[in-house]
């Protein structure tokens, strides 16, 4: 349990976070959301409400947000659950942070697959600029973590950053990214050598004609 | 090679939009109420007829699947259909293609197997860190909504049919059927006893088949088509065609769709540009996502590529997941990543899992650098055996077939390591973590 989250103290966390309410917009989700379940059914809510709240607890120190009690007693309240159930839940999924990150959150797949991509190399990149698993640079920029299998392996190796993937990297790439988003500036997600997506480097083997025309197959199907 | 007209996934690239129309274009929701007009048993029947093997990794008959399904609801307990896109298995990278770029052949798919198997609903569970993937399925469901695709009477059929998606929060574990039940209800994911079989008592005790997106997503062109048509493709018992997903050292990762059985050698060099430094540097391929064991080089050439060919070689086709090794590869890391992978993933709910898969861990990494003793290859191959087949689900098998088939392949590696490092002296024996 080396590299196990430091939560923070829970004092000061009920100081910040105790007030925690949905703002309006999040509301309107939250509604939302609760209303793909059936009406008896509210528990089924627990992830997506979380992943909402750990969104607007993000937005609000402008980092990718954690999980404080305060905000997990909240979400529990609104779908009529003891605190344990949807704590368990937040702690036993590896999206949800127990404890602050980053503006950034760097997740670098190191499963096999991107292992022998090289991801060795991408890790390597973060290192040199500062990062370490586990922890938050002091600039609150970066928080660098090794996930599993982020399901990109065609385009081995990769990096997730916030939202978006990173993929098709190599050192030089991904200190370019990491800079980039150091200095502010914008960045291209999706494969970093311009490759189309999954598709074979040096274009399609295959359905040739789907490159330029949104081509219908079903006239051939006969012949 | 499988001719463009005959794959069934024409967008797979995303050269063209995701989006209604364009699907429609291409052929999607071409008048899927004469589809559903066909009859639910009928529909069972033709999937039945099609060979179709469910796509998510157990190879289960789809047609087989959906018939266990109650005709009728003499409780008054709704059915549900929940698919499976919490695609996580080290190598598997096809759902995400068909997410995000042909979502409406999934969307129309739930709308046919749900009415099929008599479902009110279908809940859509995509893996949390999909994130743009999800984004462009809810958005492809509301247009689905907005045209009546979906919904009340959907597609006019006078059938009301619901799709839901719902996203995970990142464990892998969540892929297997009763804990992505359990994840949907809103609870850790640890998966449940059987029986009762989900569909006896699935999602809210209710009657529910889980299915791959892929297995949902061929469903209606198998039904345009015909079952003939599917079934000419692929050897007896393991018919269709298959996105490949091919990644590792070969000159030009990709996913592509073939025609089932096709042999590796030829679908590598059609699709892949050959093994990086030739086939003579091939040194072993994981053919079917991380949970299977490896294959050595000179058994996996020329083998068909499809359930009962990779059973032949002692692995198996898994989601089609190809993991390709060339002879630069440090095969004991590899494996041993593996292990940290489902060690980090077990949900801790069975003792032979929770704890043998550290404990493996541990041991593979003492594997990896030669710091063991020679007898506790033996030692390990026992303590896999211990795990396999005592857990409630597969997670405990999938962390010790990796293990087993790098023992059975790569000992004489193994053991090299081993004399390399200490001459085979035993090294301190340390407690548990």
């Amino acid at each position: 349990m080396a590299d196990a989250p430091k939560i923070p103290d829970e004092a000061e966390t009920r100081a910040r976070w105790g007030d925690f309410a949905w703002t309006e917009e999040n509301a309107r989700k939250a509604k939302e959301v609760l209303s793909r379940y059936p009406e008896n059914r509210k528990q089924s809510a627990s992830i997506p409400l979380l992943d909402l709240a750990q969104r607007q607890v993000g937005a609000d120190t402008q980092t990718q947000g954690w999980l404080p009690v305060p905000v997990i007693e909240y979400v529990a309240r609104q779908i009529e659950v003891p605190y344990m159930r949807v704590y368990e839940v937040a702690t036993f999924y590896t999206m949800f942070n127990m404890a602050p990150v980053g503006k950034y959150h760097v997740q670098v797949c190191g499963t096999t697959p991107c292992l022998l991509g090289g991801s060795d190399d991408v890790m390597a990149a973060c290192k040199n600029k500062g990062l370490s698993k586990g922890h938050t640079t002091p600039d609150g920029l970066f928080t660098l973590t090794e996930v599993e299998c982020l399901g990109a392996c065609a385009n081995a190796p990769m990096v997730q950053i916030n939202d978006d993937n990173f993929e098709d990297l190599d050192y030089d790439r991904t200190t370019a990214i990491l800079e980039a988003l150091a200095e502010g500036k914008a960045v291209t997600p999706g494969s970093q050598t311009g490759r189309r997506d999954s598709c074979a480097i040096g274009g399609p083997t295959n359905l040739k004609e789907m490159v330029d025309d949104n081509h219908d197959y079903r006239g051939e199907w006969a012949s | 090679m499988l001719a463009d007209k005959d794959r069934i996934f024409t967008n797979v690239y995303g050269f063209q939009p995701w989006t209604l129309d364009a699907a429609i274009k291409r052929g999607d929701w071409d008048n899927t109420k004469d589809l559903m007009a066909l009859g639910q048993d009928a529909i069972i029947d033709v999937i039945k007829a099609s060979g179709l093997r469910g796509r998510g990794g157990a190879g289960f008959p789809t047609g087989m699947k959906w018939s266990f399904m109650p005709k009728e609801s003499k409780d008054g307990r709704p059915s549900f259909l929940v698919i499976n896109a919490d695609e996580s298995e080290p190598g598997s990278c096809k759902d995400r293609e068909i997410i995000r770029h042909d979502p409406h052949k999934l969307i129309e798919g739930a709308l046919i197997a749900g009415y099929a198997m008599r479902a009110r609903a279908a809940y859509i569970y995509i893996r949390g860190e999909y994130i743009r993937e999800a984004e462009v399925l809810f958005a492809a469901i509301a247009e689905a909504y907005d045209r009546g695709l979906i919904g009340k009477n959907a597609c006019g059929s006078g059938y009301d049919f619901d799709v839901y998606c719902h996203r995970g929060a990142g464990a892998y574990i969540c892929g297997e059927e009763t804990a992505m039940l359990e994840s949907l209800e809103g609870k850790k994911g640890q998966p449940r006893l059987k029986p009762p079989f989900p569909a006896g008592a699935g999602l809210y005790g209710c009657p529910t088949t889980v299915n791959n997106v892929e297995s949902i997503a061929v469903a209606p062109t198998i039904l345009r088509r015909g079952a003939e048509w599917f079934s000419s493709f692929g050897a007896e018992g393991n018919k269709g065609t298959k996105l490949f997903q091919i990644s590792g050292h070969v000159n030009k990762p990709c996913v592509v769709e073939e025609a089932m059985s096709i042999p590796f050698r030829q679908l590598i060099e059609e699709h892949c540009g050959g093994i990086r430094g030739g086939w003579d540097n091939l040194l072993a391929v994981i053919p079917g996502g991380s949970s299977v064991p490896l294959v050595p080089a000179a058994e996996i050439m020329d083998c068909p590529m499809d359930f009962d060919g990779l059973k032949k070689v002692g692995s198996g086709l898994g989601t089609a997941a190809i993991i390709v090794m060339d002879k630069s590869t440090d095969i004991v890391r590899a494996i041993s990543r593996l292990s940290y992978f489902y060690k980090h993933e077990s949900c801790g709910q069975c003792t032979p899992c929770r704890e043998g898969t550290g404990w493996m861990w541990r041991v593979m990494e003492r594997m990896r650098t030669g710091d063991a003793d020679i007898s506790e290859i033996d030692t390990l191959y026992q303590v896999t055996k211990q795990v396999e087949g005592h857990t409630i689900c597969a997670l405990g098998d999938a962390a010790a077939w990796p293990i087993q088939g790098l023992i059975k392949h790569f000992r004489p590696e193994m053991e090299r390591r081993i004399n390399q490092k200490n001459g085979g002296a035993a090294p301190m024996m340390e407690a548990a973590e």
